[in-house]
């Protein structure tokens, strides 16, 4: 079960490497920002802009704090909250609800054995439940790190596409 | 008898979309070679008389908004793609990137050349991130043959720069004045017009902005030397359309289709009808902002025209068809869902309105709805209409009230106060 627990996220040498080289990459243009923190959230293993992060990249663009944020919370595919190392975003929006996306929920439930907004135990896999990723063609579907996955219509499918991750 | 046209789609699986010296060996360029031999003004006369609506929504004459952009007065001008495509079943866009990224390029050029632009964008929905190193390679590829930069194809001042911008899963951002902001860094919560995008888009600068579509249809118009796109449909409605099939039917897909086809032989022809056996219940056109109709449609030729008269609109050009196992309150409530979840919270008609809409639908749906709830909706819609800020909250109860009049049997519920 997720808990809302504060992680104290540190920032490796690494890591400032890496966003520094992403800012780099954006020369530096705070007009940019959408696609930078886009980048960024992919290189943190639970997918999110740690507060830490948001911060050294407000002061190396440099740009204010607080569009930072704006933008954390604004747009839905960024995060400030930590999610998981595979984000199951499922599409509940009408081309895969009338698609028997409601079985494709109670499927992934299921096995994962989490409910939606929770993470597993081991921090791998949590359920997320998102408007259309213009994946209608192959409705039901799900979407991990960018990755689509469709015509989600058996158990087995579910259990095949999550066990390639394992 | 189901007929689709390659026009606009004619160099799908014709050349390898990663590569530029590929698209060039079918012919890639050539119509911008023949643009820059003529006048902008004449580019936008070959566009206006082909009747081009813009492929994004709001089927504004394309023709016309180049003309008036390339009258825009300004050192620096810009060009838009819209790739945000974030209305429910439509993907065609997504197809376009797919499969010929290059065409698009090309296109967008070609307006570049037309409008005077010296800066060019692409939006691109986060969604699609799949498609980002196919288009940055191309962008890459155009630039190191001279397509992009300084005195492209040696015409003397003609320089002009694409950039690939990254939307971040709002569908708002789709909206003209919401893109902008997005692209200039901000949160991407529509503003008032005026002052209008043409005169000051992004970074204030004189934008003109274009749908996909819209740009890829551009360089195979100005090739067709035999008129076929001009000798399909007729009246307002000319040429080819992109339509985005999905919901309950054997085959979806995007289809491109000539003008006046019509929505059976696009149902029960391309997508090849409802598996089955079971029986049609709705259609929805041009996505989750757009208007229902039922089986009565289907003899209806597909043009702007007839489908108005019917009381529906080609809109993004996709048809959701959705059989007798969802009931019309459950599509309204996931089309509700969805609106809910977009709206960005700025204006009052718009952020309260989705809300009671929601309430007032589940009510319906748990049979305790009297009649001054439908009273109540109805009146919702119409203000959310009239006096939202931007389209999103205009568009939507669209198809909340054009249900109310095709099925008002739903609506009907009996009972007091
Ligand atoms: C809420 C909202 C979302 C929109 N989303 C898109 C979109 O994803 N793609 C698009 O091309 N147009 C979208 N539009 C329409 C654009 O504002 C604009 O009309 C279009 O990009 C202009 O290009 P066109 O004339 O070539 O259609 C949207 C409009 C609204 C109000
Ligand atoms: S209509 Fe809706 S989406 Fe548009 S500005 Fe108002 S609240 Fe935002
Ligand atoms: S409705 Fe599910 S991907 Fe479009």
């Amino acid at each position: 079960m997720q808990t809302e627990a504060k992680q104290a996220f540190s920032i490796s040498d690494e890591l400032a490497n890496q966003i520094d080289q992403v800012l780099a990459a954006h020369d530096h243009d705070a007009t940019q920002i959408v696609g930078i923190l886009l980048e960024v959230q992919d290189l943190i293993p639970q997918q999110y802009v740690p507060e830490a992060v948001a911060f050294y990249i407000a002061e190396k663009l440099p740009i204010k704090v607080s569009i930072i944020y704006d933008c954390l919370t604004f747009y839905s595919s960024l995060s400030d909250k930590p999610r998981a190392k595979y984000p199951v975003e499922i599409c509940r929006s009408v081309v895969c609800r009338v698609n028997d996306s409601d079985s494709l929920l109670d499927t992934l439930k299921k096995i994962l054995n989490i409910e939606v907004g929770e993470v597993t135990y081991d921090g791998r896999f949590m359920i997320e439940e998102v408007p259309c990723f213009g994946a209608c063609d192959v409705a039901p579907a799900i979407r991990i790190n960018g990755k689509v996955y469709g015509h989600l219509d058996t158990p087995e499918k579910v259990r095949s596409v999550l066990s390639s991750l394992m | 008898m189901s007929s689709e046209v390659r026009f606009i789609t004619k160099n799908f699986g014709k050349y390898n979309p990663d590569s530029i010296d590929s698209y060039i060996s079918i012919g890639g360029f050539s119509a911008l070679k023949k643009a820059v031999k003529m006048d902008g003004e004449d580019i936008a006369s070959v566009i206006a008389a082909a009747k081009v609506k813009g492929r994004g929504g709001a089927a504004y004459d394309m023709g016309r908004k180049w003309s008036q952009a390339r009258a825009v007065k300004g050192e620096h001008k810009l060009v838009i793609c819209n790739a945000d495509e974030g209305e429910t079943c439509t993907f065609k866009d997504r197809e376009l990137i797919k499969n010929d990224p290059f065409n698009l390029i090309e296109g967008m050029i070609i307006g570049a050349y037309t409008v005077q632009a010296r800066d060019g964008y692409i939006y691109m929905r986060e969604e699609y991130r799949h498609l980002r190193p196919r288009l940055l390679s191309a962008i890459k590829q155009a630039e190191e043959k001279g397509f992009l930069g300084d005195n492209i194809l040696g015409v003397k001042g003609f320089n002009f720069r694409l950039h690939l911008y990254s939307g971040a899963g709002a569908y708002v951002c789709g909206e003209g004045t919401a893109l902008i902001r997005s692209i200039e860094g901000k949160a991407g919560r529509p503003r008032m017009k005026p002052p209008f995008i043409k005169v000051s888009g992004a970074f204030a600068l004189p934008t003109c902005i274009n749908n996909v579509e819209s740009f890829s249809i551009v360089p195979h118009l100005l090739l067709d030397d035999s008129n076929v796109y001009t000798n399909c449909g007729n009246g307002e409605s000319i040429g080819t359309k992109l339509v985005s099939v999905g919901g309950n039917v054997r085959k979806p897909g995007v289809y491109e289709v000539p003008f006046g086809t019509t929505v059976r032989e696009i149902i029960f022809g391309l997508a090849e009808g409802i598996p089955g056996g079971r029986r049609l219940r709705l259609v929805q056109f041009g996505g989750a902002s757009g208007k229902v109709s039922d089986e009565r449609i289907l003899d209806t030729p597909y043009t702007y025209d007839d489908l108005k008269a019917a009381g529906v609109d080609v809109g993004t050009g996709s048809l959701l068809v959705i059989d007798d196992r969802t009931s019309v309150i459950d599509f309204l409530r996931y089309t509700q869902a969805f609106f809910s979840h977009e709206s960005c919270g700025q204006c009052t008609p718009c952020r309260e309105g989705n809300l009671h809409m929601k309430l007032l639908l589940d009510k319906l749906a748990a049979g305790e709805a009297h009649p001054c709830d439908i009273e109540k909706m109805k009146k919702i819609a119409n203000i959310m209409t009239l006096t939202s800020l931007c389209g999103l909250g205009e568009a939507a109860q669209n198809a909340l009230l054009s249900a109310m009049k095709i099925f008002p049997e739903v609506f009907a519920v009996g009972g007091a106060h």
